[in-house]
């Protein structure tokens, strides 16, 4: 049984609200008093998710689940799908456009970044269906 | 060496984070893309760039730096600058680039040392 369940709506192509999520979920776990790293790797993971979202997406939802030794973020959507996984995961291959380039990402570091972050990172993706993530990340006191 | 102490040290102008800017700053990271911000820089490291939007401020939020140095003068967003003020992120400005910048925070790093 989760401590506290948290979810968010992520509006699509919406760059300027997207890391609210991400930002009052850092705040929450820093109230509660979870360490320093771990509040770091949850909100990183979860913003590269979150952006991720709102390039491809047109938005989602994120779950949070917060446990005491754990912190678990489940995002879905109902974007494209991914068509191959595997080669999203490698560091430095985009599909972003340009106008996202312009921000500062499509850098094709996003999922390589969550992957870093977490301590357990599944995807479960369908062609034309949409794209569900379940990232765990654990919290050594 | 506080995020203070290193405005006054480059001559940098602090733009926003009165209450950030006692804290520490430790190492440094220069980038533009956002990603490779969150991915390699470390906690409490300054952090150069010339990206000056909305989104710099929740990198440099989550990824938890020091604070932000725009370097070369570059422009800072109306919204991205409101953001900092109300998360509270310190943000300075030189007009020097990046890799001056870096160079000076080298040498007061290696003064402290």
């Amino acid at each position: 049984m989760s401590v506290i369940h948290l979810t968010y709506e992520v509006s699509g192509d919406d760059f300027t609200r997207a890391g609210e999520a991400s930002g009052m979920v850092k705040s929450k776990l820093k109230k509660l008093g979870y360490n320093k790293d771990a509040i770091r790797r949850v909100a990183i993971a979860m913003y590269e998710a979150e952006i991720n979202m709102v390039i491809h997406a047109d938005g989602g939802v994120v779950d949070v689940d917060i446990y005491p030794d754990k912190v678990e973020v489940v995002l879905a959507d109902k974007g494209p799908g991914i068509p191959d996984v595997k080669k999203a995961m490698q560091e430095g291959y985009s599909t972003a456009p340009d106008n996202v380039r312009n921000l500062g990402f499509g850098a094709g570091m996003g999922l390589p970044n969550i992957k870093k972050y977490t301590d357990e990172m599944k995807i479960e993706t369908t062609l034309g269906v949409g794209t569900t993530m379940y990232l765990t990340v654990l919290v050594k006191q | 060496m506080t995020v203070k102490e290193l405005a006054e040290k480059l001559g940098a102008e602090i733009i926003t984070g009165k209450n950030s800017l006692d804290r520490e700053v430790d190492g440094c990271y220069i980038g533009d893309l956002l990603s490779w911000v969150m991915g390699r820089a470390e906690m409490d490291n300054v952090w150069l760039t010339v990206m000056g939007n909305i989104n710099t401020i929740a990198v440099a939020t989550l990824a938890d730096v020091s604070c932000i140095v725009l370097t070369e003068n570059a422009a800072l967003d109306a919204n991205a600058k409101a953001r900092a003020v109300m998360q509270d992120v310190a943000i300075l400005k030189t007009e020097e680039n990046s890799y001056q910048t870096a160079i000076k925070i080298y040498k007061l790093f290696e003064e402290e040392a």
